[in-house]
């Protein structure tokens, strides 16, 4: 891949994001969209919430109960964290937690939506989806750059 | 999250079957997917389970190449909490008995 700038910079201070005002009003927007998808049982959140007993669908029922509701709030406290840090040129490590957190969320449905396979390396400007595959790889790039930097 | 153990005092003198059933090991498996990135898995392994950069990144490329590793394992309860906090951070894990 092509080289970045660093994004995400870890300094004394805290975590340096260089975010510019579109990005970062893209990312508030993307995040009130998928807190508010979060109460709904839209399919694409499929990958938010998984199985966990694939073997035996009565344990799972019962560990959906409990966790999903739970999942629920803690990713909605993420998504909090982001909203009141979208701002910020630095970030202190449990806002950079959530940032990740909450970018992996959106990635994931939208990955879900895009139904993305483990060879869409290309990216066709001309295809029918192409704006929400762009906003797809600005987050990963976004996301690499903070696991890299933490 | 996991519901709470029963104290000794409570807890019902197991049948034999129930107590094998309980006593093999549970494994919690991470699977491939298309949309987490590598060095996000690796990331999450280290942070949750507290393993080594090399460890994770053997795990990590396991599930990439061979379609899942088992990244912990033993009782149900454990093995219930390690799914939910890879739930939490996004990856495809499953939880089931030791074969």
């Amino acid at each position: 891949m092509f080289r970045n700038p660093r994004i995400v910079r870890r300094t004394r201070a805290g975590i340096e994001l260089h975010l510019g005002a579109d990005q970062r009003r893209l990312v508030g927007e993307l995040i009130g969209e998928l807190r508010q998808l979060l109460e709904t049982d839209d399919p694409g959140l499929r990958r938010l919430f998984p199985t966990a007993y694939p073997d035996d669908p009565e344990r799972d029922a019962a560990y959906q109960i409990l966790a999903r509701s739970e999942l629920v709030d803690r990713r909605q406290a993420s998504l909090d964290l982001v909203t009141r840090s979208l701002d910020a040129e630095v970030l202190q490590p449990d806002e950079a937690e959530a940032w990740m957190n909450a970018v992996n969320q959106v990635r994931l449905v939208l990955g879900t939506r895009l139904d993305v396979g483990e060879d869409d390396e290309v990216y066709d400007p001309d295809a029918p989806d192409a704006m929400a595959r762009a906003v797809y790889f600005f987050l990963g790039v976004l996301l690499e750059h903070f696991v890299e930097a933490l | 999250m996991a519901p709470t153990a029963p104290s000794p005092v409570q807890l019902d003198e197991p049948t034999s079957d129930t107590f094998v059933e309980e006593e093999r090991p549970w494994v919690v498996i991470v699977w491939n997917d298309p949309i987490n990135l590598m060095s996000y898995v690796t990331f999450v392994l280290q942070k949750l389970f507290g393993y080594s950069k090399e460890k994770a990144t053997k795990l990590m490329l396991d599930v990439h190449h061979k379609g899942k590793a088992v990244v912990s394992n033993g009782p149900r309860e454990k093995a219930e909490i390690d799914v939910f906090r890879l739930h939490e951070h996004g990856l495809w894990a499953t939880m089931q008995q030791d074969d």
